[in-house]
């Protein structure tokens, strides 16, 4: 209990190590990387207390706790409602077997960050099982990609500064886990968009990498301004509350009409996509290859584009009522879903034809993150979340792993055709845990991948949206595909370019050390959730999905098995094609509609020129020119109105109010003193005896009318 | 005896010394005008208390006696310090407030 109460710990200390390292890095005898290292290191052993307090934690009847943490949401009127509506889930088919006990949440105030107009916004903690999944996950990560980054920076110009902004970074992203208000989440939500910028632009002086910074940085911002309205809509729609549990029971409970949901989770919606780099906002993620390697297995991974999701995860009840994810006869998609599934496809195409190692791992975790959202959107959580968990550890270790690749194999170059390949033999260790983890990425059973991929495959169809099943078996199989194709051009054939001029060599201990690490995790993390184990579900369930009704699902051989095939069909196709050298190769130069889809692909559908020169381009070009126009003759001619009309305002006060009322008065007072003053000097004679007889004659006079008054 | 007798010596005395107190030039005559005026007073209070038959007004009588000694005390210290400036102690004369 000690730990979940007092979680708030863990996000503080990379913050004080941020701190720590910027005032005093520079003077330490490692340069601060080790106070980077330790305290992510305390933070991942609290974090793993943690997560333990949380598996001791007493579970309760699932019932018995949602009545608890919800009195009003159980008996509101809202529920006769939701009768009608979405609240019908309750009633979904029989496969709707949540477990039956609960761990409860801990709340926790920590102080009242302000007050405004009545309503108090208290800086709290809440900690349940996403949250102790997720802090488990982001120190884990961020601790391997600090110790990574110790031999990977090794004589960088700005080492000091680097581990500072990963320990800013990582503390962004924890703040944003345990954060108890929507508040909280923007704070920490902008401290990572802050750092991504400062981590992908590390290297600033080279024009592309800049530019990469500030697309990530704007891009994101596009999205974030939707999570600044929906925060906004949410705060008044569920009655003056920040607070993210109570916002979740509002929406539950059919309090909140539904529109108002609608417009706030659409709003929420914008900022995931800008965030978790989905459709069609995705355009920034590749490029912020850019930034250093741990960096990007860092923002992949365990922050950052995960933050998006998690942002769906935890205001579930939002989107979940206002999407009508699970409700009966509902129509087979919605945006989030389709969001979702596009990106799984849009990714996966690009990444086939990337020759950038990393971009190709990019466009991975789009598509990836992909799942996620659509996952989320089908109505299955668990397995979203789960794949939050399992994604990190073998996309980790593909990150580190390229990153491992071009510190010892191609000098420092990302370029799969011209710099790399027959790397296996001289990198054993990174050849084996980089296979093991696209092993893991395609789907193949008893890997992590496979056992959320899976979740989410049998929510889709489950639920009742078979499209998505469909869109998520092809994504496994491109998936499965393009890893293949990216291991063959890294590991297999000749050596091309660096890998063959100089010389490749294994990288050293703390290169290695994480890559082991997260390549067997990548191998056990999903047995987590295998049948007959099913502990994550158990962890992770919590009182929304309870009070939602969302629909959790055993695990089904037949969806196993196809999802396998499908998989394994990719890595098949994949081999022949590269391995073997069989297939139509050079296809896309002979046939014209095929090399037309090719330079369609190479461009990535042209989004990014649709951007910086269709939106970008026509707000520097005719609306630029218009903005002109109507500046000089609209608004000048307003502004030059109010000149004059303000000139003669003042000509007429200066004349009328100023010359005569005002000096009159001034004039007026000062006359009347004077002539007051004169008059009264007759009587100020300076003789004593004057005076006297005024004074006795005002006497005589006062006390002859006391006399006539008395008198009478 | 009547009331009236009193009453009448007491305005025949503060007539007199509203007279002294204003028409005369000598600042010593005034504040022995003023005197008579006080004392003026005071008759009618000893008189108006005596025919009442309360000891209140000879009270206050001894008061206004009290504080009449001690008034003539400070004029007289100012009319000193009057005449050791001007050699003179014509009230006339001292009219520096003239306004």
């Amino acid at each position: 209990m000690f730990f979940l109460r007092n979680a708030w710990i863990i996000p503080a200390i990379p913050v004080a190590s941020f701190w720590v390292i910027l005032l005093f890095g520079k003077r330490l005898p490692k340069k601060g990387s080790e106070v980077g290292v330790a305290a992510l290191a305390i933070a991942f052993a609290l974090s793993c207390l943690t997560f333990g307090a949380w598996i001791a934690r007493d579970a309760k009847p699932a019932a018995e706790v949602v009545a608890a943490t919800a009195p009003a949401t159980a008996a509101g009127p809202g529920h006769v409602e939701g009768g009608e509506g979405a609240g019908g889930a309750h009633e979904l088919p029989s496969e709707t077997h949540h477990a039956e006990e609960l761990r409860p949440a801990v709340d926790r105030n920590l102080f009242t960050w302000f007050e405004m107009g009545g309503t108090k916004v208290e800086f709290g903690t809440h900690i349940d099982g996403l949250a102790v999944t997720l802090l488990f996950v982001v120190t884990l990560i961020s601790l391997l990609v600090h110790i990574f980054s110790t031999a990977y920076m090794k004589g960088d110009r700005r080492y000091t500064h680097f581990f500072a902004s990963l320990s800013l970074f990582t503390s962004g992203m924890l703040i944003l886990v345990t954060a108890r208000t929507t508040l909280q989440m923007i704070l920490g939500w902008e401290i990572m968009g802050l750092c991504s910028f400062m981590l992908i632009g590390h290297w600033w002086e080279e024009k592309p990498n800049s530019d990469a910074a500030l697309k990530a940085f704007f891009t994101t911002r596009t999205g974030d301004v939707g999570l600044l309205v929906g925060v906004s809509i949410l705060f008044f729609g569920a009655g003056r509350t920040f607070d993210a549990a109570t916002i979740n029971a509002a929406a539950l409970s059919g309090r909140m009409p539904h529109w108002v949901l609608l417009m706030g989770a659409t709003a929420l919606f914008v900022a995931v996509i800008g965030k978790s780099a989905q459709f069609p906002l995705h355009t920034w993620l590749p490029d912020a290859m850019a930034g250093p390697t741990p960096v990007s297995a860092l923002i992949h991974a365990a922050t950052m584009v995960v933050a998006g999701v998690y942002l769906v995860a935890r205001m579930y009840g939002v989107f979940w009522k206002a999407f009508s994810i699970t409700a009966p006869g509902h129509a087979g998609f919605n945006p989030v879903a389709i969001v979702g599934g596009l990106t799984i496809l849009i990714a996966a195409a690009l990444a086939f034809v990337q020759n950038d190692i990393k971009k190709v791992l990019a466009y991975s975790t789009v598509s990836q993150l992909g799942y996620m959202v659509m996952g989320l959107g089908v109505g299955a959580w668990m397995g979203a979340v789960f794949h939050i968990f399992t994604h990190a550890f073998f996309k980790a270790s593909l990150f580190l792993g390229a990153g491992s690749v071009s510190h010892g194999g191609s000098h420092h170059s990302f370029d799969m055709k011209k710099d790399m390949g027959g790397l296996k033999k001289h990198m054993p260790i990174t050849f084996w845990t980089f296979a093991v983890s696209s092993v893991a990425l395609a789907g193949i059973p008893i890997l992590a991948g496979f056992w959320s991929k899976d979740e989410i495959l049998l929510g889709a169809g489950k639920n009742g949206y078979t499209v998505f099943l469909v869109v998520g078996l092809m994504g496994a199989m491109m998936t499965a595909a393009y890893m293949t194709r990216c291991v063959y051009l890294t590991f297999f054939g000749e050596a091309r370019g660096n890998a063959a001029h100089h010389h490749p060599h294994e990288s050293p201990p703390a290169i290695t050390g994480p890559l082991v690490v997260l390549a067997f995790l990548s191998v056990v993390a999903g047995l987590l959730n295998a049948p007959g184990i099913t502990l994550f579900g158990k962890w992770n369930l919590n009182e929304v999905l309870v009070t939602a009704g969302v629909p959790e699902h055993t695990f089904n051989y037949g969806y196993a098995a196809v999802s396998t095939l499908i998989a394994a069909t990719g890595i098949v196709i994949g081999g022949l094609w590269y391995f073997r050298n069989l297939g139509p190769h050079g296809i896309t130069q002979r046939v014209k509609p095929l090399h037309a889809g090719y330079v369609f692909l190479d461009n990535k559908y042209y989004l990014d020129v649709l951007y910086t020169d269709g939106v970008v381009g026509s707000i520097k070009g005719p609306i630029a020119r218009g903005a002109y126009w109507v500046n000089q003759n609209v608004l000048d001619g307003v502004v030059n109105g109010v000149g004059i009309a303000a000139r003669r305002v003042a000509q007429f006060v200066y004349d009328v109010i100023d010359q005569q009322v005002v000096d009159g008065a001034v004039n007026g007072a000062g006359f009347t003193a004077e002539s007051g003053g004169s008059l009264l000097r007759v009587f100020q004679t300076g003789r004593v005896q004057n005076y006297a007889a005024i004074m006795f004659g005002v006497a005589a006079l006062s006390a002859l009318g006391l006399a006539v008054l008395v008198t009478k | 005896m009547h009331l009236n007798a009193f009453l009448l010596l007491a305005a025949f005395l503060f007539c007199t010394g509203v007279y002294g107190a204003l028409a005369r030039k000598n600042a010593v005559l005034v504040l022995m005008s003023i005197e008579l005026i006080l004392n003026a007073v005071n008759v009618n209070l000893v008189a108006f208390g005596a025919f009442q038959r309360s000891i209140v007004g000879h009270i206050f009588a001894l008061f206004v006696v009290a504080i009449a000694a001690a008034e003539v005390g400070v004029g007289l210290a100012i009319v000193l310090l009057i005449y050791r400036n001007r050699h003179s102690i014509d009230l006339t004369e001292v009219d520096l407030m003239k306004g």
